[in-house]
């Protein structure tokens, strides 16, 4: 079982509409969305959920007010910021539990909270794992890897041969829970000089991490010359262009109508996107050439 | 008066707004707070002065003093120092440098030094007080330098504070504070997924918002009816152009490349005083 991860670095480069075309082009997989804190892969393959459970994430303080004698020493401790006129700003909170440690009292105590849900659902496409962080919660990273636990679970159980993950942008905790020991990143830029700024960034965390990158080009012809310089970068660094999409306004209709740019006729983009799966497909089938690439030669 | 400019769905827009308001108003103080993926530089073209690298406290253990007790990892609630025999082991990339192992420590064996997490650079564009923050590649945390980032903020002046997509720690750390929250979203199902998510959290937060519109004639109208239904401002749209599509892509903001759109600009902070007052 392999597991492949598409990532962007910038947001909006198209992430989850190629996660829903590979998902519906690939037979044998289990879908992970890892990007949890604006989840958006279920509104393409409207899941039907099979099983739903709590996420508990982290604990926060909680002071007793009767206990309290106000005393500071908690306020004076905490390095979050977070308690004030002795009470604890749960949004702040992280959780550390240096204010109950503190507290000559004994008033704080340290509370466990459900932060968030996951879910493992049946689609059109096959099992999926997703889940939605609670508003303003923390602890993404953790639900991210638990995310990705679950799917792999799944595809053993049922012999999937792939897990897709649907991965955050950004290159912080979620992504890094997103990427590390997978087999393959699928990193989905644009030909904008914010695009090639975070794939960069994005890359130097693949590198950090050791993990092999194919390189997608979405709406190349927004900005061709740039276009051409992504790949220019890619060859000098040894990275594989997986395929290039030209822009396309039907695939905002594909999204609208709930299907992938793969079910919902998008011209030039769904015959690029069916090639490009079929090259990473053949990446990910090739075991040798798994290892090589990226981290063996490095940005 | 601080506005920050946030999605929820990624690349709907922000900095483009961001970076055209502030040029648009010109004397302002900007922070690019999207410490993970930084853009606004590209736009605004700062001429940095200043650089200062960012870190957070993390143990350091005297091995000689250490007697194995165990208290610092029982204490952590990260998993970030263990003890294993008579070996003390610490992950800084889990640390979250609350100072907790240090203070149980009896043998005061336990230290904290820096772990640099990124940088912050100031500089200058035009009348615009530039401040970025830069997080290091392979570092987890981003709210710490956030954090820092907004130290830097000058209450006298009129403050614009790009955020990372999402609604997570990032983006609650760089919003919490603000007098104003501008949502960037497009009429699409994701772009109105992402805003509803965006809108839960500022409500939480109790900061007042509104929403602009990009690439408003593409999607659909599920976006209006919504801000509608929820009483929440449509403060501008922006329709889809190629042109604005292309020039984006060379780095020059909606401002430069579209003059025109400065007055656009200038009625959307108008909005945005008259939606604070």
């Amino acid at each position: 079982m392999k597991q492949l991860t598409v990532i962007s670095g910038k947001g909006g480069t198209g992430k989850t509409t190629l996660t829903a075309a590979i998902a519906t082009l690939s037979h044998s997989h289990v879908l992970a969305d890892c990007d949890v804190d604006a989840a958006d892969l279920h509104l393409i393959l409207e899941p039907t959920v099979e099983k739903c459970e709590d996420f508990q994430g982290g604990k926060t303080a909680f002071i007793d007010a009767d206990a309290c004698v106000q005393c500071d020493e908690c306020v004076k401790m905490c390095r979050f910021d977070a308690i004030h006129n002795y009470t604890v700003d749960s949004i702040s909170c992280e959780g550390c539990g240096v204010c109950a440690q503190v507290c000559p009292q004994g008033a704080v105590s340290m509370q466990k909270h459900v932060s968030g849900q996951w879910f493992v659902s049946h689609t059109r496409a096959g099992y999926m794992v997703h889940a939605r962080l609670g508003i303003a919660e923390e602890n993404s990273g953790k639900l991210v890897t638990l995310v990705r636990q679950q799917a792999k679970l799944i595809a053993e159980k049922e012999h999937k041969e792939l897990v897709i993950i649907d991965g955050p942008p950004g290159i912080g905790c979620p992504v890094i829970a997103a990427i590390t020991g997978v087999d393959l990143l699928l990193a989905v830029t644009e030909p904008t000089l914010s695009g090639m700024h975070d794939l960069q960034r994005v890359l130097g965390v693949a590198q950090h991490f050791n993990v092999p990158v194919m390189v997608c080009i979405n709406k190349y012809d927004i900005n061709p010359l740039n276009a051409s310089k992504i790949e220019e970068f890619c060859r000098e660094h040894d990275l594989e262009v997986a395929g290039k999409l030209p822009f396309e306004k039907n695939v905002t209709k594909a999204m609208v109508n709930k299907k992938s740019i793969i079910e919902y006729n998008c011209g030039e983009v769904t015959e690029e996107a069916t090639r490009l799966w079929e090259t990473v497909s053949k990446r990910l089938s090739n075991n040798e050439d798994i290892t090589g690439g990226f981290e063996r030669k490095g940005a | 008066m601080i506005i920050s400019v946030a999605s929820g769905k990624g690349g709907t827009g922000k900095t483009t707004i961001a970076t055209s308001l502030a040029l648009s108003l010109g004397e302002v103080q900007f922070l690019d707070c999207d410490v993970e993926e930084p853009n606004a530089h590209i736009f605004l073209k700062p001429a940095i002065y200043e650089k200062r690298v960012i870190g957070i406290p993390v143990p350091k253990v005297d091995e000689s003093r250490c007697t194995f007790c165990r208290k610092c990892a029982e204490v952590c609630e990260y998993n970030s120092i263990v003890v294993i025999k008579k070996k003390v082991l610490v992950f800084p990339d889990l640390c979250h440098g609350c100072g907790g192992c240090s203070y149980v420590c009896p043998e005061g064996a336990i230290t904290e030094v820096e772990k640099p997490i990124g940088v912050i650079e100031r500089g200058s564009a035009g009348k615009i007080d530039f401040i970025h923050g830069i997080l290091n590649i392979g570092e987890p945390m981003a709210p710490p330098l956030i954090r820092q980032v907004k130290k830097q903020i000058d209450g006298n002046k009129t403050v614009i504070i790009d955020a990372s997509p999402g609604t997570s720690c990032p983006v609650v750390e760089t919003v919490k504070g603000s007098d104003f929250c501008v949502l960037v979203t497009e009429p699409t199902p994701f772009g109105l997924n992402d805003l509803t998510l965006a809108v839960a959290m500022l409500r939480k937060l109790a900061i007042p918002c509104g929403v602009v519109i990009n690439c408003a004639d593409i999607g659909d109208d599920e976006v209006v009816k919504y801000c509608e239904r929820e009483g929440i401002p449509i403060l501008m749209t922006i329709p889809w152009d190629r042109k604005i599509a292309a020039t984006y892509s060379t780095g020059i903001p909606l401002v430069e490349a579209l003059p025109h759109y400065t007055s656009n600009f200038l009625g959307l902070y108008e909005r945005i005083r008259k939606e604070t007052t």
